[in-house]
């Protein structure tokens, strides 16, 4: 099924349009700021072209959104489920409190990426970003993964703050320094081959997905962001 | 009707602006269809627009566009403007009725030169005299608005959705070097139609987007300048620190920026010596003008937008290029909306402003 997205001005009859379709591919073309596209849906996969709107995949319980073009704010906003592709950058909060399901960024992410990420048994959200990230990356990160390949980037590719009040989940960053402002409750090391095999996989299917080299991502290391223990904010804001 | 501070209402909004680096002129109708995109951002209790270059044939004088809620108000108001104003030209502003914008007061546009003896007397330099003077009026004149007090500027602004706004004033009628617009879900106060942004003070014009917690102590420290807040919305006291800042100090807007999202002590420490000292005295120097909460605001200004974040970016902004345009907005969509093909699209960082001027 074919929908162009200039036809509905509101984002409620686009998306209800994109769910009544008995099509398993949904293609919608000239995309400009719908928002919701793709909300709880699953079993589906949707082609979008244009600019969607916010939270992108809200809610996605499974299937796939392939975007080209960039994305806007708070992508995959508590998703369950599936696989987000954008091959483009994204705004700010993408993974929102994600807890299942990818959420593959050909460029860059905005600020906020990946914040409150959390897991539960085998719920391990995945979010990898190709450029770079803004500020607060896994700020209040609670589980999943979360990695930065910096693919064009000079510099370390993550903003100021990166990790502040994360207490679950691992931070994969390629890079040559460390960000200089990484919170006490944070600790990094170099990742090791067996930190490295844990996500082997996943930087197979975003080299495939996006045709990225993937010797290109062996020339530089990558870091592993964790906290620092089970509860690193202790007494920090009570006596607990 | 219970106004501004009397009651609270909880709530989102949508900024946009357009300028011509070349000052070549852009129709009403872009900036329009801009915030049109945006719709689902605003709840239809206040959209408005700045034009800037818009009244070409009248540069020199000032342009007021006022509210009145009466026709007393409005013979008052005049007879204020008439002692201490010469009156190029006086008209009400075209409107076209149209169902979604209803309750409209009366909308009056004057083309004025401050009175040259009583600006002597005042001992005023001229922005000084008419700034004062809109204050006069503003607070002292009950029923009336001075909503726009610039040159070759004005604002349009109105309670409904942007998009109809536009249309109610006829938009497509104006052309200017730059643009800026807002949909507004009014932040714990009502929808009125002085209360509709953008928020004007001879040349500089704010849109917002955004909850300031630091209002008070901004107003507090505002009035001690005789910038009187009336209208407990938080976005009238930017308008009067940017004045403050850049027409009375001198600060330039960059500097000014550094005041009101002023980066973290953690971050200027690492910043090197020189810079260090300069971020630290402009935040010693103005600490009660630093803004916090969440904020991206689009400042119009003579020849000039700025976009600016709070630090933190707590709130979304989105630079579009394309030839000798660029584009601000709220989101990537309102850009490509009027531009789908760009050169290049870019989102500021938290506190960093963004500064675009027209070429001279």
């Amino acid at each position: 099924m074919k929908i162009h997205a200039c036809d509905y001005t509101d984002f409620r009859e686009l998306n209800q349009a994109v769910g009544e379709s008995a099509d398993e591919t949904v293609v919608i073309d000239r995309c400009v700021g719908q928002r919701y596209i793709g909300c709880g849906i699953s079993g589906k996969e949707i082609q979008i072209t244009g600019t969607p709107g916010n939270a992108l995949g809200a809610y996605l319980d499974g299937g796939t959104i392939r975007l080209k073009g960039n994305a806007q704010d708070a992508t995959g906003d508590t998703m369950n489920d599936g696989k987000i592709l954008i091959d483009g950058n994204s705004g700010d909060a993408a993974g929102y409190a994600m807890r299942g399901g990818k959420i593959f960024i050909r460029g860059d992410a905005g600020y906020r990426a990946g914040i409150h990420m959390k897991a539960y048994e085998d719920k391990i959200p995945v979010l990898v970003i190709g450029g770079k990230a803004g500020s607060f990356l896994g700020e209040y990160q609670a589980g999943g993964v979360i990695i930065v390949l910096g693919l064009g980037a000079e510099k370390t590719p993550v903003g100021n703050f990166c990790g502040t009040g994360m207490h679950g989940g691992k931070i994969f960053i390629r890079c040559k320094r460390l960000p200089h402002d990484l919170p006490p409750q944070v600790k990094a090391r170099r990742a090791s081959a067996e930190d490295l095999s844990s996500i082997e996989g996943i930087l197979s299917e975003f080299c495939k997905e996006f045709s990225v080299s993937k010797k290109e991502l062996e020339n530089e290391h990558f870091y592993l962001l964790t906290p620092d223990s089970a509860n690193p904010y202790k007494q920090l804001y009570v006596t607990n | 009707m219970l106004k501004e501070g009397q009651i609270r209402i909880p709530s989102g909004c949508a900024i946009s602006g357009i300028i011509s680096r070349e000052g070549k002129p852009i129709n009403g109708r872009d900036i329009v269809e801009s915030i049109r995109v945006m719709h689902d951002r605003s709840n239809g209790l206040g959209g408005g627009f700045a034009g800037y270059g818009i009244y070409p044939q009248y540069k020199e004088h000032y342009a007021f566009h006022i509210f009145y809620d009466t026709q007393e108000a409005r013979e008052e108001c005049e007879r204020f403007i008439d002692r201490h104003f010469d009156v190029i030209n006086l008209s009400k502003i075209p409107t076209k009725k149209i169902p979604a914008i209803t309750d409209e007061p009366l909308i009056w546009r004057y083309f004025v030169s401050p009175h040259p003896t009583k600006l002597a007397d005042s001992q005023l330099d001229e922005s000084e005299f008419v700034a004062r003077c809109v204050f006069r009026v503003n607070t002292e004149i009950e029923g009336a608005y001075i909503f726009s007090s610039g040159k070759n500027m004005g604002v349009f602004k109105a309670v409904g959705f942007p998009e109809d706004v536009g249309e109610f004033y006829r938009l497509d009628e104006y052309e200017g070097y730059s643009w800026t617009a807002h949909g507004r879900y009014p932040t714990n106060t009502p929808g009125w139609w002085g209360g509709a942004h953008p928020f004007a003070l001879l040349n500089y014009s704010i849109v917002h987007n955004g909850e300031i917690s630091s209002y008070d102590a901004n107003r507090r420290y505002m009035e001690m300048f005789g910038y009187r807040c009336s209208l407990q919305t938080d976005t009238e006291v930017i308008t009067y620190i940017i004045d403050y800042l850049s027409r009375k100090k001198g600060l330039s807007l960059e500097e000014t920026a550094n005041v009101i999202a002023a980066p973290f002590w953690s971050t200027i420490e690492k910043k090197p010596e020189e810079e260090k000292l300069r971020l630290t005295y402009l935040r010693n120097k103005f600490a009660s003008l630093l803004i916090t909460g969440p904020f991206s605001i689009i400042v119009g200004f003579e020849k000039g937008l700025m976009m600016l974040n709070d630090r933190l970016k707590l709130r979304s902004a989105v630079i579009g290029e394309k030839d000798d345009r660029v584009y601000m907005a709220s989101e990537e969509s309102a850009i490509r909306a009027i531009e789908p093909e760009l050169d290049k699209i870019w989102a500021p960082k938290g506190g960093n402003p963004v500064i675009v001027t027209v070429n001279e």
